[in-house]
């Protein structure tokens, strides 16, 4: 602010001096004292982290980070990584973290289709799938979250029948208040030529979408994308599984004792969670939606029908790419929201990285401080990563249209 | 440099202000503003929970009363600050309450690395499992490949960590921020077994849909001596919360009740004549008045009528005194003398 108080006013003689002294030149000055704000602010906060240090020492409250290699003592239900209670507090840290990152890339993933879907349905002509999908984003737009999170979590609880009187699924899928148990694939000898397969048919089918891309600009001649893909993608990989002698068997959940033993278990507390955030989170997403298609000029519709695109096509090929430059910021903030609200799963016995680690990690260690630093370290590093990529993603599609 | 130095420093005192403040004598400022700061339970029937018409009672609710008749002379100069087993500590150490009544387990690590103090041991607890009956389960020993529910923040927790690797059982944990959504998981049939402490269970069955349909397994897997709890580095205010809680007992072993202790004033047994303040000054010798104890007394009464009244023969909950009998009588409390 005072460098530009500073800034010579545009005085009546037309000559300025030849050279200013250094002291007097703006520039300088600005680097200056940009300097000195960032040097009193690293000295501000080096001053209250030796407040704190001092008043806990004096308080006799523990402090740093030697906690961190000590034995946690506690189970986790959930955990991508091996952890047992003979674990550390650092490795209960990560189990943590990544139950979180769990959480919010489903959510994400289930919020942009949900959001996508009931914004574009409100913008249909069909009456009918308009007020459906009207009401989906006014309910659940202006119903507290945690709100939402008990009913998913106690409504569907309740109504599930104990591990004795499962449901049985096709598929040999189970269904009871302890979860959702799915049999567990294992893999026999030469699956491994059955996924090489898949893989092959991936780049396969990339490449032949990057070839009929190239020809359609050059002849406009299109090509059954999709059909080869699905061919390249299912079919590939089903063949040399069939020939292989279906190489995979299951591992089927079976109930021993009080539980289902074996097979993959997912907890009712992530169910609820990841339907509760994501169907929140849809019905904004619905209306960032509905604004970046409605701000697409008119004309680009009517261009596209005078072109005779089928309203499908007008839709994927011409309205959306526009409306996702104006939908890319705002959603972006959706995401980060997400994942910052995904800290309410303590409330249902989820153990995201704040129940483990700002909740059981603090209060069996007693570290505060130190925590609650990290805890906030965690959330802006996600919070940068996330806003780093979507805004990657905005400048590649804008430099895309324009 | 160097004042500049100073001033961002008491600056930042300034913004962390609490923490310092918390050193302060704690006698001195609740008897300047007259009222009591006490952390209590959120709600655990027989040890904090406000009843119908809203008025806090219970054990440790008993507690905060007795220590506001002895420093104000007046039982009902507490402000109580409702805490859940995650914020307690941090309630204490913050300076927001001046003592933490809230079933609270008595531990090395707590009484050690939290800024904290134990003053004494107004309940001798342990933890226990609860399960369905339609369960069929006996002891907790068959409960291996069981899921667990627990609230965080806890002893439990640990505990159940403990007792479930010492004896080589599967089980899976399921942890809530609160007592009430682990209980209603629980009851959901989330868990087969729901476990805090003893005392605990006893008194949330009572609040259960079908209270009958549950029962307390035998094992007792952790001891949890539960007492109040001040910060460190105010011997003062630690030794008056600490005789508080020996006042209550000596008056139980005395015979001095609620009822008799004006007649009980006027006795010559010496004994009761120092616990009332009718010989020597033990009162002053903690910087309160020398009827400290029979304020305690007259307002809210000895341990045993404050264990019976709230958690007791007296109460729904009806826990046998057991341990928490006094010494002369097979159980734990024992006070020093008053002489
Ligand atoms: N004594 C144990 C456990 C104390 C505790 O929090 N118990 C639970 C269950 S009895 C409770 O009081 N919950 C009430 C609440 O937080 O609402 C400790 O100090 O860690």
């Amino acid at each position: 602010m005072t460098a530009t108080t500073n800034r010579q006013a545009p005085g009546p003689l037309v000559t300025p001096p030849a050279k200013p002294n250094l002291l007097y030149r703006p520039e300088f000055r600005q680097a200056v004292y940009q300097v000195l704000l960032v040097v009193c602010l690293i000295f501000a906060f080096w001053t209250i982290a030796n407040n704190v240090a001092d008043n806990l020492a004096r308080q006799n409250i523990a402090s740093g980070f030697g906690f961190w290699n000590r034995t946690s003592g506690f189970d986790i239900s959930q955990s991508l990584i091996e952890y047992s209670n003979q674990s550390t507090y650092g490795r209960a840290f990560w189990a943590g973290l990544l139950n979180t990152l769990l959480v919010a890339a489903l959510g994400i993933v289930f919020a942009t289709i949900i959001g996508f879907l009931v914004g574009i349905g409100r913008l249909s002509t069909n009456w009918l799938i308009s007020r459906i999908c009207g009401a989906y984003v006014e309910i659940l737009r202006n119903l507290p979250l945690l709100l939402q999170l008990f009913f998913w979590y106690f409504a569907v609880l309740k109504n599930l029948p104990g591990p004795r009187q499962s449901i049985s699924l096709p598929g040999g899928l189970s269904l009871n208040v302890r979860g959702l148990y799915l049999p567990a694939p294992i893999a026999g000898p030469g699956f491994d030529y059955v996924l090489a397969a898949l893989g092959l048919g991936i780049v396969l089918s990339i490449a032949v979408a990057i070839w009929a891309r190239a020809r359609q600009r050059a002849t406009g001649e299109r090509f059954p994308v999709l059909w080869t893909t699905l061919a390249l993608v299912l079919l590939l990989p089903g063949a040399v599984y069939i020939a292989l002698g279906q190489p995979l068997s299951f591992q089927y959940p079976v109930l021993r004792g009080f539980n289902f033993q074996g097979g993959v278990a997912v907890q009712p507390e992530l169910i609820a969670l990841v339907v509760g955030l994501s169907t929140y989170t849809a019905s904004f997403i619905a209306e960032i939606v509905r604004a970046g298609i409605a701000g697409v000029p008119r004309g680009q519709r009517e261009a596209a029908n005078a072109l005779g695109l089928s309203s499908g096509l007008t839709m994927r090929l011409v309205i959306l790419p526009q409306a996702l430059r104006i939908i890319i910021p705002p959603l972006t903030s959706q995401y980060l929201n997400l994942t910052k609200n995904s800290s309410l799963a303590v409330a249902i016995g989820y153990p995201d990285f704040v129940s483990v680690f700002t909740g059981t990690v603090l209060n069996q260690t007693g570290q505060a401080v130190e925590v609650i630093l990290l805890t906030m370290l965690v959330f802006l590093t996600i919070s940068l990563i996330t806003s780093a990529f979507m805004n990657w993603f905005n400048k590649h599609i804008a430099l895309v249209e324009r | 440099m160097k004042r500049a130095t100073k001033l961002l420093a008491t600056a930042a005192a300034v913004a962390l202000g609490t923490i310092s403040a918390a050193n302060a004598q704690t006698l001195d400022k609740v008897k300047k503003q007259g009222v009591l700061s006490c952390g209590v339970n959120v709600g655990l029937a027989g040890f904090s929970a406000p009843d119908d018409k809203g008025n806090w009672t219970g054990l440790d609710v008993d507690y905060c009363r007795a220590i506001a008749a002895a420093v104000l002379g007046d039982a009902t100069k507490v402000r109580f600050v409702p805490t859940t087993a995650k914020e307690r500590f941090t309630a204490l150490q913050s300076g927001e309450i001046d003592v933490l009544n809230r079933n609270t387990t008595w531990t090395m690590g707590r009484d050690t690395s939290l800024g904290l103090s134990f003053a004494g041991t107004n309940y001798y607890d342990g933890q226990g499992l609860m399960v369905k009956k339609s369960l069929g389960v006996k002891s907790a020993t068959e409960l291996s490949g069981a899921t667990v529910c627990v609230q965080t923040g806890t002893t439990t927790e640990l505990n159940l960590a403990d007792y479930f690797r010492q004896n080589k059982l599967e089980y899976k944990p399921v942890v809530f921020e609160k007592a009430d959504e682990t209980i209603t998981a629980y009851q959901a049939g989330r868990c087969d077994a729901y476990t805090t402490d003893a005392s605990g269970l006893y008194a949330q069955r009572l609040q259960m849909q079908q209270p009958d349909e549950h029962i307390v397994l035998p094992e007792i897997i952790s001891k949890e001596p539960l007492g109040p709890s001040v910060r460190q580095g105010d011997s003062q205010w630690f030794t008056i919360v600490r005789w508080v809680h020996f006042a209550l007992l000596n008056a139980e072993e005395a015979g001095i009740t609620k009822a008799n202790v004006d007649q009980m004033a006027n006795s010559t047994n010496p004994d009761i004549r120092r616990i009332l303040g009718k010989e020597g000054e033990f009162g002053k010798a903690i910087g309160l008045g020398n009827d400290w104890a029979y304020q305690i007394v007259k307002q809210v009464g000895n341990y045993g009528e404050i264990f019976d009244k709230n958690v007791g023969a007296g109460s729904r909950i009806n826990i046998a005194r057991g341990q928490n009998n006094l010494w002369s009588k097979g159980g734990l409390q024992y006070a020093p003398p008053i002489r």
